[in-house]
């Protein structure tokens, strides 16, 4: 349970950061919080030759609020994005899912760049960003894009992210305030993975009908899913017990789950049917 | 790769050293500064007994490389007593038992003094949902629980007190 022998650096600006991951060819990682690659290591999943270590870089874990966005340093720490005054505000079911990540001493180190890059199918940010619709903004050797969700989450634990690309912060559209969000994580202790979980962002229009609805998915598919049959199957109609019951049946279609040690296929299926009926219904001010 | 020099501060006093970067800090604590009080339950961040504090806060050593806490200040479990006198918290798990075998124990400590720190009188559920990420498996967690009750109050007595001295005066 010890790591392989690496060589280390620990670049000062992320110009010199994409230097060191373009001289390595495709054999070195970024270490950002290390909550997810440290264990890889130990576990000897992963040997690179190289760690090009992102923490002495200043100025990537800011938190701004810029023309209706929310602009997140790619390092900033899993607690901050948790407390953070500007954003359980703006956003507080990010400071929310954000505190359902591990145990305080993994939130202290863990950073939202470090999550999404990782791409966990079971992780709460790419399930959050997904829903939230970020983007992402990504440096490399050939200078810097943007990316949506679906362009940057490929697979289970697979971005779009080449070797030598940093990706350095995100932006977040920050939801109108008659928005109402819903997220629930199933997990058999306090701090696990989910097993799955759901994310719901309801507005209601002035007769109180679904206007824009958000049913995110996570933990039971490769990538987090955006269930937009269910979502559009819902606009227009008047929430209640009936119309949530049926939404929730049909985003069981929108995922294809995997059975490991933690839950079945058939058990995730089950469950997502169930948090989605709760999100909605606590969404929708359906108790 | 060859060692890289490091210089950091451990329960307030200075050492340098030259490791490996592939060295994990609880490794470097433990070997190169004889500080054993940090255990090593799982190696993968799952159990929380390799909890110390960098920087102030709470930070699993086994998913540190000893290379990144280079200019760090450190806190482990050897750092909380006073020469001969036990932290308020350590007494208050003393007094109530809050402890078995003691593997668990050393971050356990570290968990509550942060905790205490943010909230200085938790209820049983938050103290529960702190200490998740520390996995016991001697006590079933209800002494411990008690012990954290009991040192947030002595917690809060001992930092009374120096006011309270100056006014007797």
């Amino acid at each position: 349970m010890k790591a392989a022998a690496f060589d280390y650096t620990a670049p000062t600006t992320v110009q010199e950061a994409i230097h060191s991951l373009n001289s390595a060819g495709d054999a070195a990682k970024l270490l950002a919080g290390g909550q997810s690659l440290l264990p890889m290591l130990a576990m000897r999943l992963a040997r690179p030759s190289l760690l090009v270590d992102l923490n002495r870089i200043k100025g990537l874990s800011e938190i701004h609020r810029k023309d209706g966005h929310l602009l997140i340093g790619a390092m900033t720490r899993h607690r901050d994005l948790e407390t953070n005054q500007t954003i359980r505000q703006v956003v507080p079911i990010l400071a929310h899912m954000a505190g359902h990540i591990g145990h305080v001493a993994i939130r202290n180190r863990g950073t939202v760049g470090g999550s999404i890059a990782h791409a966990d199918p079971a992780a709460e940010l790419p399930l959050a960003m997904t829903v939230l619709d970020a983007r992402f903004t990504v440096q490399g050797p050939k200078g810097t894009r943007t990316l949506a969700p679906d362009q940057l989450f490929v697979g289970a634990l697979t971005t779009s992210l080449a070797p030598d690309e940093v990706l350095t912060a995100i932006r977040v559209p920050i939801p109108s305030s008659s928005t109402h969000s819903s997220f629930l994580k199933l997990a058999r202790r306090h701090g696990d993975f989910g097993i799955v979980a759901v994310l719901v962002v309801v507005e209601l229009d002035k007769e109180g009908r679904y206007e824009d609805v958000r049913v995110g998915l996570g933990g039971a598919n490769p990538v987090p899913v955006r269930a937009r049959a269910v979502e559009s199957m819902l606009v227009g109609e008047k929430p209640s017990e009936t119309v949530v019951a049926a939404a929730a049946k049909a985003a069981v279609k929108e995922i294809e789950p995997s059975s490991d040690v933690h839950a079945t296929a058939a058990y995730r299926r089950e469950m997502v049917e169930v948090l989605v009926r709760r999100t909605l219904l606590a969404a929708s001010e359906l108790h | 790769m060859a060692k890289l020099p490091i210089t950091l501060k451990v329960n307030g006093r200075k050492y340098a050293a030259d490791c490996e970067p592939r060295k994990s800090l609880a490794d470097f604590i433990r070997q190169d500064l004889g500080l054993t009080g940090t255990h090593l339950g799982c190696e993968h961040g799952v159990c929380g007994a390799c909890t110390v504090l960098l920087d102030g806060s709470t930070a699993r050593s086994c998913l540190l490389l000893a290379v990144q806490a280079d200019g760090a200040e450190i806190t482990t479990v050897e750092g909380l007593a006073n020469g001969g006198d036990l932290h308020p918290i350590q007494q208050a798990f003393w007094d109530k038992h809050g402890l078995q075998c003691g593997f668990c124990t050393s971050g356990v400590l570290l968990t509550t003094l942060e905790l205490l720190k943010e909230n200085p009188n938790p209820t049983d559920e938050e103290i529960r949902d702190r200490l998740s990420g520390n996995l016991c498996r001697c006590t079933g967690y209800q002494f411990i629980v008690e012990a954290v009750r009991e040192a947030s109050q002595r917690v809060q007595d001992s930092e009374r007190e120096p006011a309270q001295r100056a006014i007797a005066r």
